[in-house]
């Protein structure tokens, strides 16, 4: 007789929770810190790792879709960091306000916006979640405010600082730190790397950005000191990224493929979560394969869409000028060519 | 002389679209020369010649310069900043001659109290007791994708300012002749360059391959002779207004195409005796039509001699004004095409 191998789990086999250590944070000015151990429910579990492993594949795609010049300008991936952006928003609310620079796909994923919204503004869509007229980004939603381009006038960071600090602003001053400014080391860059002792006045946690649980706990703890009425708090997070700043950089002609193999294979946020999950009866190798297989078709079918639906008619060109103002009419290249604009 | 400087040649690119051959283009050699090597051609030859002259910008040590030109490396945390700004103005007030690269003129935005403050007005202030000879240099307007906070050009800002210099370069020859110019002028210029000409390949005289080939500062150059119409630009769009004049002549129509190369001081002169002779203009830019380049021009027209010679209103060509979207057929409507400048001729020649 044929020997029939029946691979299946009665739930009941899983465990409901584990705790595991997780890396102190250094502090500064501070007297405690956040937790040293967390706990992780299998739910979470598998939540969060479905969460990163959509924005680790969305990113791939990103990175494919752009060599085929589907995607135009910039791009700059996030896979690697996932952690971090996933971290934070498991320990903040939906009503909490968030802002951030141009390496912004995970953080407007984590925001709530869906990956085929994503990709299709990276593709130029008039479904895109800003219809195509931001791009990479410029991508909103609600409580989100991007994406932004132009940043990181050190001069300015410090007078915010200030002003957060002097009038106890419950800010979260997040600083991710994946080693590089573009092409330039940090120790290259900066008088000074302990990024989370920079507030000075402010005090800050330096936090292992490869760990989500890490994140999540210390950004819980943040929240919390904010919302106490304490004031601004500075977060440091160590992380990586696999890629080069953008996709206009390869990457390596200032890191050595070695060291981006090293934390592949020692530090990957979603490996580490995958690990901790199976060592702990938490998920299955095979109920995780099959979250993979899920999050790659809905990245297909994302991608799919991303690149069949129009782009936006020629009348959205002067839309959106203005706020909550009456129609009027926007010059074109010419001054016979005219575009209305509506609010 | 101070800062890190990388000899480091540029690495070879490969070029893009080449240009047709002008007409009267024979003999010499005249090899095909990139805007971006030009323009390292320019800052090698000016690094050389002058030990004052130094250069500092962004990423530029070991990431070959956000677009493969050299310089040397500022931290990128101060990359776009007052800071580095701030540093190469003090040092040509001190008496060295610093090449200042913004990785765009977006950035320059965050730096734009140095620029103005610091160093256009100083000369003035001081009643010519501190010249700051200041080079500020990098890619403007609008590129291809990179949207609203990436694509504004910055002609009008900078052209608004007494004491500064601004010059556009558009072929090969004008980036190293302008560039050496601007480097040896002694007061502070903001050369306007063009990130989707630097791949572009154009011929380069003999003259121009000389090292002490320089274009003046302040002289606009006639790239097309005609006789119906004045098409005026600067920068990339002169490319096109050449396409323009190549698609009319089939229909008769004979376009002179002035290259303003210098957008302050301007050389209205120039473009008046293009007027009195075709009685026709029209201006094309890539910024917003407001108070953009096109509407100097017109203004000052307006005041001239030319005024009597004009058949027709001027027309002005620009960017549509909106902050620059980013899918691909928004852009593409919001960036003065060559049929938008046919039109316009079309338009103000009545035909």
């Amino acid at each position: 007789a044929s020997r029939v191998m029946v691979a299946s789990r009665n739930y009941a086999d899983f465990a409901n929770e584990a705790t595991f250590e997780i890396k102190p944070c250094d502090l500064h000015r501070l007297e405690e810190g956040p937790p040293t151990t967390a706990v992780l429910t299998r739910e979470e579990g598998l939540h969060y790792y479905k969460t990163m492993q959509t924005i680790r594949r969305m990113e791939l795609k990103s990175d494919q879709l752009y060599k085929q010049k589907i995607i135009r300008g910039f791009c700059h991936l996030y896979d690697g960091q996932e952690a971090c952006c996933v971290g934070l928003e498991v320990a903040i609310k939906p009503t909490d306000h968030v802002i951030t620079a141009y390496r912004a796909h995970g953080f407007t994923y984590a925001r709530g916006v869906p990956v085929r919204e994503i990709l299709a503004e990276l593709t130029g869509r008039k479904g895109g979640c800003v219809k195509g007229k931001g791009g990479s980004m410029h991508m909103y939603t609600k409580n989100f405010y991007g994406g932004n381009g132009i940043v990181g006038a050190q001069g300015q960071i410090f007078e915010t600082y200030n002003m957060a600090a002097l009038w106890k602003l419950p800010c979260i001053f997040i600083c991710e730190n994946n080693r590089y400014g573009m092409g330039t080391s940090v120790e290259r860059a900066a008088a000074s790397t302990d990024y989370y002792k920079r507030g000075d006045f402010i005090p800050g946690l330096r936090v292992d950005g490869m760990d989500v649980l890490c994140v999540r706990e210390a950004a819980k703890f943040a929240a919390e000191y904010c919302r106490a009425g304490k004031g601004p708090i500075v977060m440091e997070l160590q992380t990586y990224r696999y890629h080069g700043h953008s996709m206009s950089d390869p990457g390596i002609s200032y890191r050595t493929r070695e060291e981006i193999q090293e934390v592949r294979s020692k530090s990957d946020p979603i490996t580490l979560l995958k690990d901790r999950m199976i060592n702990n009866n938490l998920a299955s190798v095979e109920e995780l394969k099959e979250i993979d297989v899920a999050v790659r078709k809905e990245i297909e079918e994302a991608a799919q869409f991303a690149t069949t639906d129009p782009e936006p008619p020629l009348e959205e060109l002067g839309n959106h000028i203005y706020f909550n103002e009456p129609p009027f009419e926007v010059r074109g290249p010419n001054q016979w060519i005219k575009y209305k604009s509506l609010s | 002389a101070g800062g890190e400087i990388l000899l480091r040649p540029a690495p070879p690119r490969q070029a893009a679209v080449s240009l047709k051959r002008r007409d009267g283009d024979r003999g010499a050699m005249r090899p095909r020369v990139t805007v971006r090597d030009a323009l390292n051609q320019a800052l090698d030859e000016e690094l050389e010649r002058d030990e004052r002259v130094f250069l500092l910008g962004e990423e530029v040590a070991q990431y070959d310069g956000a677009y493969k030109v050299r310089g040397s490396s500022t931290p990128p945390s101060l990359r776009y900043g007052m800071g580095f700004t701030g540093i190469a103005v003090g040092a040509a007030m001190a008496g060295l001659r610093p090449v200042c690269e913004f990785m765009t003129f977006n950035f320059s935005m965050q730096a734009i109290d140095q620029v103005i403050n610091s160093a256009a007005k100083t000369c003035y202030m001081s009643a010519g007791a501190i010249p700051v000879p200041i080079v500020f240099r990098g890619p403007n307007g609008a590129s291809a994708g990179v949207a609203a906070q990436h694509s504004q050009c910055f002609a009008a800002w900078y052209g608004h300012c007494p004491g500064l210099k601004v010059v556009s370069p558009w072929s090969s020859e004008d980036a190293k002749g302008l560039l050496k110019a601007s480097i040896r002028d002694d007061n502070p210029v903001v050369m306007l360059e063009n990130e989707l000409l630097y791949g572009v390949p154009f011929e380069m005289s003999e003259q121009a391959q000389s090292k002490d080939f320089v274009v003046p500062i302040g002289k606009a150059k006639i790239e097309r002779e005609g006789t119906h119409v004045t098409l005026v630009a600067h920068s990339r769009p002169v490319g096109h207004c050449l396409e323009a004049a190549s698609i009319l002549a089939k229909e008769g129509v004979e376009c002179e195409v002035i290259n303003l190369r210098t957008i302050r001081p301007m050389d209205i002169e120039t473009v008046e005796a293009s007027v009195a002779k075709t009685n026709h203009l029209v201006t094309v830019e890539g910024g917003w039509p407001q108070f953009g380049v096109g509407a100097e021009i017109c203004a000052r027209i307006m005041e001239g001699s030319a005024f009597n010679y004009l058949d027709a209103p001027a027309v002005r060509v620009t960017g549509a004004d909106v902050p620059m979207p980013y899918a691909k057929i928004l852009e593409d409507n919001c960036i003065p095409q060559v049929k938008d400048i046919i039109f316009a001729v079309k338009k103000t020649l009545n035909i």
